[in-house]
């Protein structure tokens, strides 16, 4: 009967923790009132400075002329138009790059033979930092959106490739004897226990290739495009139009965020039996 | 192994491991096999570019890049350019990480400016620091200072990230024994909580300073007098692509050296670990 | 081990925890009395708040009820005149043994120097001084865990089933160590497990807690001469007079149950 108990402490800090999520709402709306307290007061300043003209309106633009400048850019179509050709060019980017990876991750990470053929020399390119061979990929493919498709694809093969790799080989080895007991044939191992252990660790590698995804197609089309959210902010800056730029900045980190709290979301999805 | 970005060695470390147990024999015939495949891309290539099957404008054959590399380190061009871009990288890091480490050791410990503070930080960590780059640009000008922002900026999140982490991850239980023993404030500081944060501040300057090359890499294709990124659009203009290669080879060998220097001193600074027993 | 005035003092003690829907009580009028010398165990089955009991006289879990006094005083915090051994030794994974031993204090202080070097003598650590705790066992993690509470010359040791996570014979080997300790500082100790020949072979009183609510159950004096033996006769009587007790909590807890449904 004792045996079941933990040692009443425990067992009683322990929820102690969940009573306060339950009363969390009160907790959240006041880390929330915390939280904002800083942003809010930097805006109001911002806003203030700017009005009474203490600060050039060149460099800083106010937060109101800024969403002015949203809204511009939002009913001439600008804004979509270009949004558009980024997206397509994300998509098809991290498609392509993260597809290879996670194959790639899998044939290695299911044969030493590959392993010892390959890794190293993936290891190897890896190396190369991802943003410096913008020019060379601008010289093979043009200033079109293959070379930006091109150069997403290649920042996003090797989180997903690294990551799928490492959730294969850190497969619980026990779990593996297991299956060996349990005489599971080589395809059911894969499927039934090195696929599903791999998962975790490949969420991780999906949601870093979508960071270096936004991040390197930010750089591709800042660096010669013709459309596109990059291309659009360094337009602006050439004319120095900073309320676009700062558009463009909102913009990328909304987009960031969105991007990875629907990984987020899949990530509770696939992993509900995790234990944290 | 925590979950530590793009930082991670992944195979190697399995090769090592294997290594050590079947010997140089061993060894000697897995670098055989590893080098197997760069091998045969670099015959293929040579072969292609010297019979004219490719244009030496879009790829350059190995021989022609091992060229230009011997011509612009003996004119002296490469290590100028090099110099350039390091004093530039290490300010920008500098700058960077000890604006992250007084920042983050301040939201760390302090409760209050934690609550204040941290949100907004979460909020602007979520920006591509990279989209940030035109309107520092707008701001600084195309000067130094604009290229050095650019580089403290991409290297200031990972080690603030780290620093908070890992001070709020110190284990309470060794807390508890601080309390137990009646440590002071300062002595709780420098024995349990600066210990005890290390591995993860070490870890965190070392993408910090990942970050901040790709931040100079970034800076310098975006507009540069000098630098390695400046011999790479110089070249780009005058169409030569195999100085372009050696930009991007120099690039590679470069941020793969500072990486081993900083792990060389984890290691010195973490002899007590567990996990870093023995090699 | 002559016993004289009073050390800790415990009086109409009442503990309990907050959860979601109610709160529960871990410690019910304890009353206890601890003299100066004295090596007392405290022994019930998991639940019974010995743990708790422990850290509020450490002063490491407060807001109860009652008077919890040592050396006459209130205690309000932790504090370097108690003493506190955990069931992991939670060394300092980057310190050296004998910097763990000396932690917040400094090893150039001459005074501390020699009483550490002392202390290594003491738990027969020498050799070790400069080792990190990566390399040592359990056994030898716990007694420098030991070293380093002595080195503050507590008044009273606490001791939380300091044991438990060890092997049988080290552990055997380290009551050993434990009892050599008491004997030569005379420190007073207090330790709780639920092994009931540690209880026995160390104790000079024995202290029953039964569960839910944490209550003293049961006080037996053990009245055997240093060193003991845990094969002689002596020995098995005060173990059997000990496992009465626990029947008596068992048959409580199970007639509680059953009027409960």
């Amino acid at each position: 009967m004792s045996v079941r108990q933990d040692d009443l402490a425990e067992a009683a800090r322990k929820p102690l923790r969940r009573a306060w999520v339950i009363r969390g709402s009160g907790r959240w709306l006041s880390s929330l009132a915390w939280g904002s307290a800083l942003p809010v007061a930097f805006l109001l300043l911002w806003q203030w400075l700017g009005d009474q003209e203490l600060i050039s309106p060149l460099l800083f633009p106010t937060p109101l002329v800024i969403l002015e400048s949203f809204g511009w850019l939002w009913n001439t179509g600008m804004l979509a138009e270009n949004f558009g050709a980024s997206l397509y060019r994300m998509a098809a980017g991290f498609g392509l790059g993260g597809g290879l990876g996670l194959l790639l991750g899998l044939f290695v990470g299911l044969s030493r033979g590959m392993e010892k053929l390959l890794d190293s020399t993936v290891q190897m390119v890896r190396m190369v930092p991802h943003i410096s061979v913008t020019f060379l990929f601008v010289l093979w493919f043009g200033i079109g959106d293959t070379s930006k498709i091109m150069l997403i694809a290649k920042g996003c093969f090797f989180p997903l490739y690294i990551y799928t790799f490492l959730g294969i080989r850190n497969t619980d080895r026990k779990l593996f004897e297991v299956t060996r007991v349990l005489a599971y044939s080589r395809f059911k191992q894969i499927v039934r226990l090195v696929l599903p252990a791999s998962v975790p660790n490949i969420v991780v590698g999906v949601r870093l290739s979508l960071a270096v995804a936004w991040g390197s197609l930010v750089v591709a089309e800042m660096m010669g495009a013709s459309s596109g959210l990059g291309f659009l902010m360094m337009d602006a800056r050439a004319m120095s139009d900073t309320p676009t730029v700062f558009v463009g900045i909102a913009l990328f980190t909304v987009l960031g965020v969105i991007t990875d709290v629907i990984v987020l979301l899949v990530e509770r999805r696939l992993l509900a039996w995790r234990d944290s | 192994m925590r979950e530590q970005a793009h930082t991670l060695p992944s195979g190697t470390l399995t090769a090592q491991r294997r290594r050590v147990r079947t010997g140089s024999g061993g060894f000697g015939r897995h670098f055989l096999v590893a080098a197997l495949l760069p091998a045969i891309i670099l015959v293929v290539w040579q072969w292609a570019g010297s019979t004219g099957r490719v244009s030496p404008l879009l790829l350059p054959s190995p021989l022609a890049i091992g060229e230009a590399f011997v011509r612009l380190s003996l004119s002296g061009e490469l290590f100028i350019q090099l110099w350039h871009s390091l004093v530039r990288a290490s300010t920008g890091v500098f700058y960077g990480s000890l604006a992250a480490l007084l920042l983050g050791g301040i939201v760390g410990l302090s409760r209050t400016v934690r609550k204040l503070v941290d949100p907004s930080l979460q909020l602007l960590r979520l920006t591509p620091s990279l989209a940030t780059a035109p309107i520092i640009i707008l701001w600084f000008g195309f000067g130094e200072t604009s290229k050095i922002v650019i580089i403290g900026f991409g290297a200031f999140f990972p080690l603030y990230m780290s620093m908070v982490q890992s001070i709020l991850g110190v284990d309470s239980k060794l807390t508890e024994v601080t309390r137990v023993l009646a440590f002071g404030r300062g002595k709780q500081l420098t024995r349990l909580v600066l210990p005890a944060a290390l591995p993860g501040i070490l870890s965190g300057l070392r993408l910090s300073i990942a970050y901040g090359w790709l931040g100079l890499v970034v800076a310098e294709l975006l507009g540069s007098q000098s630098g390695i990124g400046y011999l790479m659009s110089h070249a780009q203009t005058n169409s030569q692509p195999e100085v372009i290669f050696v930009g991007v080879i120099i690039f590679a060998v470069m941020g793969k050296l500072i990486d081993l220097f900083v792990v060389t001193i984890e290691r010195r600074l973490l002899r007590w670990r567990d996990s870093f027993t023995g090699n | 081990m002559s016993t004289s005035s009073s050390l800790l003092n415990i009086q109409g003690l009442d503990k309990s925890f907050q959860t979601e829907q109610q709160s529960v009580q871990a410690l019910r009028q304890i009353e206890l009395d601890v003299k100066e010398g004295e090596f007392v165990t405290v022994i019930g089955p998991s639940g019974c708040g010995k743990s708790t009991l422990l850290r509020i006289i450490a002063g490491l879990d407060t807001g109860y009820e009652g008077s919890v006094k040592l050396g006459g005083q209130p205690i309000t915090g932790p504090g370097i005149d108690k003493g506190f051994i955990f069931q992991e030794p939670r060394l300092f994974p980057w310190l050296t043994v004998e910097k763990n031993i000396a932690a917040d204090l400094s090893l150039r202080d001459k005074d501390v120097r020699r009483r550490v070097d002392e202390l290594i003598e003491l738990v027969k650590l020498k050799g070790f001084e400069q080792a990190y705790p990566k390399a040592l066992s359990g056994g030898m993690a716990q007694r420098v865990a030991i070293a380093r509470a002595l080195l503050r010359n507590p008044r009273i040791l606490l001791l939380d089933e300091p044991f438990g996570a060890l092997d049988a014979f080290t552990r055997a080997h380290m009551q050993e160590v434990l009892l050599d300790i008491w004997e030569r500082n005379g420190t007073t100790m207090i330790l709780v497990t639920h092994d009931i020949d540690e209880a026995v072979f160390l104790g000079n009183r024995i202290i029953i807690l039964k569960p839910r609510p944490g209550e003293i159950r049961g006080r037996v004096t053990v009245d055997l001469p240093y060193p003991r033996k845990k094969s002689s006769a002596g020995f098995q009587e005060f173990r059997y007079k000990v496992l009465n007790e626990f029947e008596r909590i068992d048959e409580l807890a199970f007639g509680e149950a059953g009027a409960g449904i």
